[in-house]
């Protein structure tokens, strides 16, 4: 069981820094640190880095959150430690 | 009919609906008054959690911000957001899985130290009297121009229905309220935005119609945002998608600020508790999906309301001679919200950029010879000529787009549930912390349930009356506090909750030592600026922004003198690993 608890923690921990690299990837990567390398580039009327700081980050945020879910989910059941 | 009338219809109807709700939801026992019996559904949660957390400064500020400031205005949309993924991913399951009723309950138990437990229960009640203050200055803006009643009326009307509905439910009431609540609000907020997307750009959905092109007027056929683009610089303004722009913030600066709101959001006391409502460690996960989700829904319509707004808002006063203006512009200068100076003497109103005068107008009573009030203030020795305050864009938005008298009402009524709603959300926080943070976990041990509950809601009523009398009389720093609020959530609770979490080895030492340094180097740092006038001297980082770097120290600061103080005791970090897996979240439900 012990072995277990640290086995499904670290993938717990995995599965987090994963998600967490591509939240910080896109709302300060794309929307601050390369806006005006990405502004260069028109999709539509938006210039792309404008789009992802006021429309793409949320979305995949959203996104995010429901993935973890899910992941979780799984890894929660193949460790029988589901409530 | 007219707005007055529909207004009174809107507002009647919801607050009917808002105390029958309350009503039927009411509790018996402690549990029911804090968390809500840990029974809420994580759809119902999610929503109750979205009006939570959306509050006036959302539904009516940041649209109108967003539309001065352009691009720096993501600020807000990435830093509101964002901190959801922080909550969802680090803390809102483990937090369920402890199980108790408040933050400092967390802070208190898993430090076992009653001066960590006292630190976080002081930061909870700063940042929700802060938080609410702002509120109520939102109930009063929406009552006095369209209920036309004395502001201070306004507020107490709003004291009377939330200090109803907050002690009779306690979180159950506040929960299905604010499930309400979330409809009103976001049906209030979506109407007018989708019908001037239609009117402007043609397409039902504004956050597509803002990329898109415009299909009405001279600039037929051209982008929405290049059209802005060249408006702003023919006016002496930046680019609106120019980031960093000269005389504008910094990418640091941006960088910071975006991150201390995250943060900050994921550490905010009514925020967190939210999560203990749900009846296991599935839901709260699914809950925050479902909240940021809901709360998307808004914040993915602000940017595109920004920008049709500053669109509208050039074109209909800008260059236009003051007897021929719109309505609305009139009806706003009543209240002091808008202003014109005719500086050059043509009788057009000239919009450029800068301040037309110095500080908020100050009306003499004398009318000038275009009929426009005139002021006292001091004026400014640049041309712009117009008073505009970033806090009437989305009310007056549907009446600058001249959209029927409803929606006017409607979003009157949406204005108000997102006040209402916040506000119970921070009152019962503040209840909690001293009902049962302060009296019943500190002082007494012994008080039995029926006391402890009258005492909570005793503080309720305690609560709303210092948040009415914040909003009659607002204190001149309502605006500086709000950085407070954020640098306080982050610099204090966020670095400790997550090292509490995913670090055995944190210990009391460490943690108290960390809170304390990073509270008061952000307060130290904050006050200076907002208070003394003195310099960003942090590499330029604003005040709203340094709540990061209060957070890194807060981390160096308990990590370094957790590793050279004693480990935790055993029984402590037997805890800590109980919260690392869902099971039996449900069964263990006591204090």
């Amino acid at each position: 069981m012990k072995k277990n608890l640290s086995q499904y923690w670290k993938k717990n921990l995995l599965i987090m820094i994963c998600l967490l690299a591509v939240w910080a990837i896109v709302s300060f990567g794309c929307s601050i640190f390369f806006v005006e390398q990405l502004n260069a580039i028109m999709i539509g009327g938006f210039p792309l880095g404008f789009w992802f700081a006021q429309q793409g980050s949320i979305y995949i945020f959203v996104a995010l959150i429901f993935i973890y879910f899910f992941l979780m989910e799984k890894v929660d059941k193949d460790f029988d430690v589901d409530d | 009919m007219s707005i007055l009338d529909w207004t009174y219809i809107m507002v009647g109807v919801t607050f009917t609906l808002y105390l029958s709700i309350a009503w039927i939801s009411m509790v018996k026992t402690t549990k029911g008054f804090y968390v809500a019996g840990g029974g809420v559904s994580p759809l119902a949660n999610g929503m109750a959690t979205a009006a939570d957390w959306m509050s006036a400064a959302s539904f009516i500020s940041m649209a109108g911000l967003i539309s001065f400031m352009g691009y720096t205005g993501s600020i807000y949309l990435l830093g509101w957001t964002g901190g959801y993924v922080l909550l969802a991913l680090l803390l809102a399951p483990y937090l369920r899985k402890f199980g108790k009723f408040t933050v400092p309950d967390f802070v208190g138990d898993r430090y076992y130290s009653n001066t960590a437990r006292f630190i976080a229960l002081i930061c909870a009640i700063f940042i929700s009297f802060t938080y609410v203050a702002g509120q109520m200055r939102g109930v009063g803006i929406v009552f006095s121009r369209f209920l036309e009643v004395d502001v201070n009326t306004g507020v107490l009307i709003g004291m009377a229905i939330v200090f109803l509905y907050a002690s009779l439910g306690g979180m159950k009431g506040i929960t299905y309220t604010q499930v309400a609540q979330y409809s009103v609000l976001i049906i209030a907020y979506l109407v007018p935005a989708i019908a001037i997307s239609l009117k402007i750009t043609g397409t039902p959905i504004p956050q597509l119609g803002f990329g898109g092109v415009i299909a009405e007027g001279v600039d037929n056929g051209k982008y929405l945002l290049e059209t802005l683009n060249r408006l702003n610089v023919e006016l002496g303004f930046a680019e609106y998608t120019k980031p960093f722009a000269e005389g504008g913030k910094s990418m640091l600066d941006v960088f910071c600020i975006t991150l201390a709101l995250m943060v900050g959001t994921a550490g905010l006391p009514h925020v967190i508790v939210r999560f203990y409502t749900v009846p296991n460690v599935r839901g709260a996960r699914l809950s925050a999906g479902y909240a940021l989700l809901f709360i998307a829904v808004l914040y993915t319509t602000a940017p595109a309301v920004a920008s049709f707004s500053r669109y509208n808002m050039i074109n209909s006063i800008s260059n236009v001679s003051y007897d021929k203006s719109p309505a609305w512009f009139k009806n706003w200068e009543q209240t002091g919200l808008m202003a014109w100076v005719d500086k050059n003497h043509d009788s057009i109103i000239n919009y450029r950029s800068g301040k037309p005068f110095i500080g908020k107008p100050q009306f003499t009573g004398e009318t000038g010879s275009y009929g426009q009030l005139i002021v006292s203030n001091t004026l400014t020795d640049n041309d712009n000529e117009i008073y505009i305050d970033r806090d009437i864009m989305v009310l007056a938005n549907p009446e600058i787009a001249n959209l029927p008298n409803w929606v006017i009402a409607l979003v009157a009524a949406g204005g108000l549930a997102a006040a209402l709603s916040t506000a119970s959300g921070l009152l019962l926080v503040i209840s909690s912390s001293i009902s049962h943070d302060f009296y019943y976990r500190l002082i007494n041990r012994n008080a039995s349930e029926k006391q402890r509950l009258l005492l909570g809601r005793i503080m309720i009523g305690f609560a709303v009356c210092v948040a009415g009398y914040f909003g009659i009389h607002p204190p001149g720093f309502v605006a500086q506090v709000v950085a407070f609020a954020f640098g306080l959530a982050a610099s204090s609770f966020f670095p400790i909750l997550f090292l509490g979490i995913f670090s055995k080895r944190t210990n009391r030492e460490g943690a108290i030592c960390g809170m304390s340094a990073g509270i008061l180097f952000t307060i130290i740092y904050i006050i200076n600026i907002k208070f003394f006038g003195g310099t960003t001297w942090c590499l330029g980082i604003s005040a709203e922004g340094i709540g990061s770097v209060g957070m890194l120290l807060n981390l160096v600061v308990t990590i370094v003198v957790s590793l050279l103080t004693t480990p935790p005791p055993q029984e402590v970090q037997d805890m800590v690993d109980n919260i690392r897996f869902p099971r039996g979240a449900g069964a263990h439900f006591n204090n």
